[in-house]
């Protein structure tokens, strides 16, 4: 399929999402799209999806301009895209799931559903799906099969991968690239779209960096790793690393810790947390770090074991105990489960603050919020209110909430979905916090990101969670591996 | 710009009158009856004798301050649909006050005290228990007050038909009137009380001050907004739902104490007269604005006395106040939603 | 033993406009969106219904009317949530107030007038069914009806490409819409083709079980909240709504049955008793989902804690994933 782009604009209020992007993808070809969080890639592939429509500009598929208005017309021309979340049905059977895709987009007679067609899809890709089990207990690796081989089957001609990496494992990984190749080489157009520049290039024969919406360079194999760099941020970056502050005085010490909900075990948890310390949390997404940390807030309640702060066993304690101790969760999700939308910087900095008053007093959360404005560097004013602000800028917002100083900080990815920039500065004020002996525990889905900025990593797998790992001289192979289910002891 | 904007809105609302008006005149027409009549009589039903005027401020009064109490609820975003109910308490447990005391030889006005203190009492009762049915036991509260608002229905006429009856027989026009000496009193040749005019007005200024100027009131708002990020800023949104619970049980109570103590004299089956449920439909139509309230709260009582007339002047049935206020919010809403769609699309076209 | 047949036949025939009003519910919600007005919806429809019998003398017209009354409902309640975006929940309150107002405004010209009737009809040949025969099949047709109803509302939801497609868009309307289904006309049908199942309640009572129209005091007030919780208790099933809808007419009749026992319990108790009944059902449904039981449960052994998931499991299932929210593309 013959793929032309021309002059796409895309804006979501005041943002201009894809800024005159324009780009022309040969068939058998895999294109790699790169860009950091942000750039515009999504939405420049949900406009070719369908799922969104563009404001201007005009697509050609083979030679034709086509209007696509929904997924449906994408779908008729032979487009389909795997989303970074799968878009599938997780309380039906993958049978199910297959079955409700239906008759009005038009393509081929279905009818009657072919099952054998299915198999050998899975088969020719090395997919072992069973037809019978649910989507809700597939893992995201075999939710992402389940949507390749049914988007397959439809005969798309032209599929998009969106970050089709993240959190999947690496056996999983592997799969799914000797797919891709295999499809490639059968005349597919694969459009493979990612931050990591490994992936594409061991993948793709050709890549093209969009940066805050423009589309900025291409390049064809063999790609200069340098050289995609400084196309996707603009100069080289460099991350800044920062002394270790760790000292050997336990903060928290947790004994025998067993967690338990219907999605997960996680099994005789025994670590030291020192003072200053920064311990990082590698795994695939829902291995369990999740329930860990927030077991570790008091948020959650352990099934048994014992949490031992100084003196005093934690077990059986909520949240607001944790928190009058110094021990605070910062969750992933900013604005579903850390911020309140529709209300000002100015009444967070009133609500976070541990003085008890039965008053507001203006004069002083007006001091307040200059302050910690000024001070984490907020793109915002006394009275933005929190949804307004950037991604960036709600993250370091929510850090300037947490009360100082803070013995334990447990945070959830903390700088998911944010540009080198941010994490480097988000790092930076965190590693202030260390040395004031603030210990922090953090997940990350970063391997760099873990290595680079945790003093010891414990790493999860369906909710096994590893020794204490020195990330000092760790090997980053097998830290994936460990990710991935393999090397772990019997 | 900024001005043009607002005109627009402004239109949008007189539009939404306006279609609330046409709708209730398509109503009035499949009912053989004239709309302009019966639009006028409700007119002058409410304004047109200084006696009628201060009926609807006596309507108003307990309007305003069920209305008081939703505000509370709606800020914490909770549906306190259990607000008749707790009401109805207020007001039996007023009238269980009074009956106890009206024998006892104590000043009116400590009687009438009372009575009030009571009121709130069992106004908070029934909110508390609205509010634990939906912390402890995970029933939303919308069900678990529209069976208590059942339950205390069926608790009224209980006790009017039972141990409250009245000398010789039981009926629906309720219990035995209390002595007029423990009567809030009123204007001489008017219903209205001067007292409960206060206590409402009052009640209004508590309320603003609470939502706007406390670190309470904030609180409350951030547990409505986002009750996940209350958790994380230490705020258990369990405990700060059972305060608004009791905060409006604390209005509900008043209001059925009002009833009683100023308006009926005595028990009745319908005790909350739907005060409760217009609350509602008043703290929706001005988006849960305390200060906006106030005036829409007088309309919707005026709606309601000169609705009365219309039985009399033109045998139709005076349900139409009910179809013209609960019409009105709706077409409000209705235009507030294509508002909201034209500003949307207006925004995007602007940006190509 | 014959004079607990005829009562349980009765109860059955009683039950059947809460059974279909569950179903009419279970479609809507099923879909994504949630019907609040019901109570206000079947008073309204029991009088338009009644009055459009009366004036035409054809009892079928007035089941059409009632229909049509819910159907519009349901086309007003998506337009303003769909289109509008606006709050199902506020917007569903409302009309429960408006449509109960307005059949009592406009209802007066029909106030206590005998008017047509649905009559009996017992099947041939399955009537002669001992047992069964008059318990099932001594109705009348509407009582037949919902006996299709619930069997093909199930077989529609579970076993149809059709029903996948609307528990699809109930779940995941992303997913849905991103494989070619159009979201929101479903959402649009089903909460028509639903709340046309609620508006059909009404005339079942007004022509049927509680024959005539009595404005305030003809006691439908109450049944739409009731039929909204069997809903939530039927775990958004037609098979285990309409069990619900049995069991709790049932619960209501056997609690009228044995007030001639205890005579000493005011009549207006068990007139309510249908409520504490429904608060009661939601907290057993429920209660397994909240925070202090959770952590209660944590802390158990183990077998005992899966003990309670499966039996909290069996209690509760989970409703549509996107109940009540609005589809956005992004």
């Amino acid at each position: 399929m013959h793929i032309q782009l021309k002059n796409i604009h895309k804006y979501f209020g005041s943002v201009h999402a894809n800024n005159d992007v324009s780009l022309t993808i040969e068939p058998g070809q895999i294109l790699g799209l790169l860009g950091e969080n942000g750039a515009g890639k999504s939405t420049l592939m949900k406009i070719l999806s369908g799922l969104i429509c563009k404001d201007s500009g005009e697509i050609l598929i083979n030679g034709e301009e086509q209007d696509l208005k929904s997924p449906a017309d994408a779908l008729r021309l032979g487009i389909g895209m795997l989303h970074q979340d799968p878009h599938d049905f997780p309380s039906m059977t993958i049978r199910e799931d297959l079955q409700i895709w239906d008759q009005r987009s038009g393509r081929a007679n279905h009818s009657a559903v072919d099952w054998q067609a299915l198999m050998k899809i899975q088969e020719d890709l090395g997919f072992n799906l069973d037809l019978d089990g649910s989507v809700g207990e597939l893992t995201v690796g075999e939710r992402q099969q389940l949507e390749l081989a049914r988007l397959l089957w439809l005969g798309v001609e032209l599929l998009i991968l969106d970050e089709p990496t993240t959190g999947i494992s690496a056996s999983q990984q592997e799969i799914l690239f000797s797919a891709l190749k295999k499809l490639a080489g059968q005349g597919k157009t694969i459009i493979f779209v990612s931050h990591k520049l490994e992936e594409v290039k061991e993948l793709c024969s050709r890549a093209v960096v969009l940066r805050k919406g423009c589309l900025i360079g291409e390049r064809e194999a063999p790609f200069d790793e340098n050289d995609l760099v400084k196309l996707m941020f603009g100069r080289q970056i460099t991350r800044t690393r920062t002394a270790h502050a760790g000292t050997r005085d336990v903060c928290l010490s947790v004994q025998k810790l067993n967690i338990e909900d219907f999605r997960i075990a996680i099994e005789n948890v025994n670590f030291d947390l020192y003072a200053g310390e920064v311990i990082g949390l590698a795994g695939m997404e829902g291995s369990g770090q999740r329930q860990f940390l927030q077991a570790l807030a008091g948020m959650k309640q352990p099934s048994s074991g014992h949490i031992l702060f100084g003196d005093e066993d934690l077990f059986g304690k909520n949240c607001y105990d944790y928190q009058k101790l110094g021990i605070f969760y910062v969750p992933s999700a900013r604005m579903e489960e850390g911020l309140v939308p529709g209300m000002t910087l100015e009444e967070h900095y009133i609500l976070s603050d541990c003085e008890k008053r039965v008053f507001i007093d203006s004069k002083k959360s007006h001091k307040v919020t200059e302050d910690r404005i000024q001070r984490f560097n907020i793109k915002g004013r006394a009275v933005t209110f929190s949804e307004e602000l950037s991604g960036g800028n709600q993250q370091r917002l929510l850090l300037s909430l947490l009360q100082d100083p803070a013995k334990v900080l447990l945070l959830e990815n903390p700088t998911r979905g944010l540009d080198i920039e941010s994490t480097n500065w988000i790092w930076s004020i965190l590693r202030e916090r260390c040395q004031a002996a603030t210990s922090i525990i953090f997940s990350s889905a970063d391997l760099d990101e873990l290595t680079f900025y945790a003093d010891r990593i414990l790493v999860f797998f369906s909710g096994r969670i590893s020794e204490p790992l020195d990330s000092a001289g760790l090997d980053e192979e097998r830290l994936g591996r460990m990710i991935g289910g393999k090397d772990w002891p019997k | 710009m900024s001005k043009n904007r607002a005109f627009i809105n402004f239109l949008f609302r007189i539009s939404g009158v306006i279609a609330a008006l046409l709708f209730t005149a398509l109503v009035l027409l499949i009912a053989k009856a004239n709309p302009w009549e019966a639009f006028s009589n409700i007119f002058l039903g409410a304004v047109s004798t200084p006696i009628k005027i201060a009926d609807s401020f006596v309507a108003w009064v307990p309007l305003i301050l069920a209305t008081c109490g939703l505000v509370i609820t709606f800020t914490t975003g909770l549906w306190n649909i259990g607000i008749e109910g707790q009401i109805s308490l207020g007001a039996i447990m007023t009238t269980w006050a009074l009956r106890l005391l009206q024998d006892s030889g104590l000043p009116p006005v400590v009687i009438i005290l009372a009575g009030f203190l009571a009121g709130i009492a069992g106004g908070i009762v029934w909110a508390l228990l609205a509010g634990m049915l939906k912390f402890y036991g995970g029933v939303s509260e919308i069900f678990a007050g529209l069976g208590l608002n059942f339950i205390a229905t069926a608790l009224t006429l209980w006790l009017i038909f039972g141990p409250w009856k009245r000398a010789g027989v039981a009926s629906m026009s309720g219990t035995e009137p209390f002595d007029m000496s423990i009567w809030l009193p009123t204007l001489t040749g008017y219903r209205l009380s001067i007292w409960s005019l206060i206590l409402a007005v009052v009640s209004v200024l508590i309320v603003y001050f609470i939502l706007k100027h406390t670190v309470v009131g904030l609180r409350l708002k951030a547990v409505g907004k986002n009750y996940k990020a209350a958790i994380q800023m230490g705020i258990s949104p369990s405990k700060y739902m059972l305060l608004s619970f009791v905060l409006c049980g604390v209005f509900a109570g008043l209001t059925g104490a009002v009833q009683v103590l100023g308006v009926y004299h005595r028990l009745i089956p319908s005790i909350s007269s739907g005060y409760g449920f217009l609350g509602l439909l008043v703290a929706m139509l001005v988006d849960y604005q305390i200060v906006w309230a106030v005036p829409m709260a007088l309309l919707f009582a005026a709606l309601n006395i000169g609705g009365i007339q219309l039985p009399i002047m033109m045998k139709i049935d005076s349900t139409l106040s009910g179809v013209m206020q609960s019409s009105l919010v709706l077409f409000f809403m209705l235009m507030d939603g294509v508002r909201k769609k034209i500003l949307k699309k207006e925004e995007e076209q602007s940006n190509e | 033993m014959n004079e607990f047949l005829t009562n349980m036949a009765g109860v059955i025939a009683a039950a059947t406009p809460v059974v279909v009003a569950v179903i009419g519910e279970t479609f809507s919600e099923r879909s994504g969106v949630i019907n609040l007005s019901a109570n206000g919806l079947i008073v309204l429809a029991a009088m338009t219904g009644f009055a459009a019998a009366y004036l035409t003398g054809i009892v079928w017209i007035g089941l059409l009317a009632g229909f049509l009354t819910g159907a519009i409902a349901g086309l007003l309640i998506s337009f303003s949530s769909i289109s509008l975006k606006q709050s199902q929940v506020a917007v569903g309150f409302i009309l429960s107030l408006l449509f109960r107002d307005l059949a009592y405004f406009l209802g007066t010209p029909f106030m206590v007038i005998p008017g047509p009737t649905v009559s009996g009809w017992a099947i041939p040949l399955l009537k002669d069914i001992p047992i069964l025969g008059p318990l099932l099949f001594d109705q009348n047709v509407l009582v037949y009806f919902s006996y299709i109803l619930i069997i093909a509302s199930y077989y529609w939801i579970f076993h149809t490409r059709q029903g996948l497609v609307l528990r699809g868009v109930g779940e995941q309307p992303i997913s849905a819409y991103s494989r070619g289904i159009d979201v929101n006309r479903q959402r649009y049908i089903y909460t028509a083709l639903g709340s046309g199942l609620i508006g059909l309640a009404g005339p079942m009572y007004s022509l049927s079980i509680k024959a005539g129209w009595n404005g305030t005091m003809t006691g439908l007030d109450g049944i739409g909240w009731i039929v909204l919780s069997i809903t939530i208790f039927g775990g958004w099933n037609p098979l285990r709504g309409s069990f619900g809808g049995y069991l709790f007419v049932f619960l209501q009749w056997l609690g009228l049955a044995l007030q001639s026992y205890w005579t000493n319990v005011p009549s207006q108790v068990l007139q309510v008793a249908p409520f504490p009944l429904m608060i009661l059902t939601l907290l057993f449904v429920n209660i397994g989902d909240t925070e202090w039981v959770t952590r209660m449960l944590a802390t158990l052994p183990r077998g005992v804690r899966g003990a309670f998931y499966k039996l909290f499991r069996f209690l509760r299932k989970p409703p549509p994933a996107s109940l009540g929210v609005p589809f956005e593309r992004e």
